[in-house]
């Protein structure tokens, strides 16, 4: 899925990411993540933000060095990248805040194995320039974002009542706890998914007559 | 998938030393790297580990503005000092397993009121809504704040040990009101804080003339 290679207007790269193909909803990739630190709003944010900048990097160093790194060993460099801007992120994330790596935890580690990263290292970074390579990285890096920030909102809401921390829901409400026990995470992105699949049966739906598939 | 595969075979294969210096040349880059990143955020993180304590030892011992560490002892010990140099208590950390994982904790102690005056989860991987309500439920907090660990006449022990009780049934000042749907959470933090007081307060209570506010933080640090 999304690997054709037509020759795509510049920012069709960084758009793709953000909903066509967004990693998450519509390529269900790196769940880990998805599932796991979406337990409020705050860590999925700051997930979102440290895996678009591994995305990033990654991709910008894979792209610059495709043409000296061998088919054969293609895919162990490409982790080696990865997993040293992780390794990276890791320090700068324990500099800009304790308390948000404490609340993350192994989680950043596991950002090397989030597929989405090698995924887009393989199939896009390692056959386009730096340009196009940055761009896509920022795309997907965003769109992962976005839907780990939505997954996040809904999950503290529901299950906390709170919203970055600040209380929004009154007092009577009784938050339902489950929604950030893991079970939560399944729900949400079900929900999710159902809601942003039926928007695209409408939408596809609609514009069947005009645009030739 | 099957571009990566054509791409792959439709050359021929490489000598090995191309390979090798692919990786070699990559794995140096990227420990330059890190090694970069390491020594660049080496002092920034030191500091925030240096503050995070410093915040959490004002926040277990109400009323101190400074501490100090004291090493000799077999486990540190911060003495908190309140404005005018006065003992204000110790803080002193335990640890017990919770239900997922070791949870490290950090209390303080008056020896002036013989009480536990306060108490932070430093580390914990409880669970999110549950276990983790033994660090963000108030009532549970309240505990803490001043919680009865008065040494029994000959000193050596506490004259009643640190009890935890079912949620609401909690009567007297020695004893923690359990969390209902934390149970295992909330008793290994009552198990670690007993524990740790029964072997410390003594202790602590015994050499409490030792804690004195050093001099040169006086004039302000």
């Amino acid at each position: 899925m999304a690997i054709e290679q037509r020759d795509a207007p510049a920012a069709d790269d960084l758009l793709k990411g953000l909903w066509r193909e967004n990693p998450v909803f519509v390529q269900l990739l790196g769940m880990c993540p998805v599932l796991a630190v979406t337990n409020s709003a705050i860590n999925g944010l700051s997930m979102g933000i440290a895996t678009l900048f591994v995305l990033v990097l990654s991709n910008t160093l894979v792209s610059l060095l495709r043409r000296a790194i061998p088919r054969e060993v293609r895919i162990a460099t490409f982790i080696l990248i990865i997993a040293s801007f992780v390794t990276v992120v890791d320090y700068l994330i324990q500099a800009v805040s304790l308390e948000l790596h404490k609340s993350l935890g192994a989680f950043i580690s596991l950002i090397v194995v989030n597929c989405l990263i090698l995924g887009r290292a393989e199939a896009f970074a390692s056959r386009h320039g730096v340009s196009r390579a940055v761009l896509d990285g920022l795309g997907m890096g965003l769109g992962f974002t976005f839907a780990l920030l939505c997954m996040g909102a809904v999950r503290e809401l529901l299950g906390s009542g709170t919203l970055f921390g600040v209380a929004v829901l009154p007092d009577a409400f009784q938050p339902w706890v489950v929604m950030v026990l893991p079970g939560g995470g399944f729900f949400t992105l079900g929900a999710l998914l159902l809601l942003i699949n039926h928007m695209q049966a409408r939408r596809a739906a609609s514009a069947i007559p005009v645009e030739q598939a | 998938m099957n571009r990566a595969d054509v791409i792959a075979t439709d050359s021929a294969p490489r000598p090995a030393w191309q390979m090798y210096r692919a990786m070699v040349g990559v794995g140096v880059v990227c420990a330059l790297l890190i090694v970069a990143v390491y020594l660049a955020t080496l002092d920034v993180i030191a500091r925030n580990q240096v503050e995070a304590l410093e915040r959490a030892v004002l926040e277990v011992v109400p009323g101190a503005v400074r501490f100090a560490q004291r090493d000799d002892l077999g486990q540190p010990v911060y003495a908190a000092f309140d404005a005018a140099g006065a003992l204000a208590g110790i803080a002193l950390e335990a640890q017990g397993m919770g239900y997922q994982d070791t949870v490290r904790i950090l209390y303080g102690y008056d020896p002036a009121r013989e009480q536990v005056v306060g108490l932070r989860v430093l580390q914990s991987r409880e669970t999110p809504g549950l276990g983790d309500r033994v660090e963000t439920d108030a009532a549970f907090r309240a505990n803490f704040a001043a919680l009865d660990v008065r040494l029994a006449p000959d000193g050596a022990g506490l004259l009643h040990p640190v009890q935890l009780v079912k949620p609401g049934e909690k009567t007297q000042a020695w004893q923690i009101d359990a969390i209902s749907g934390a149970t295992i959470t909330s008793s290994a933090v009552a198990r670690m804080l007993a524990a740790s007081a029964a072997q410390w307060v003594p202790i602590l209570h015994a050499r409490r003339a030792e804690f004195v506010a050093p001099k040169e933080a006086t004039d302000g640090d």
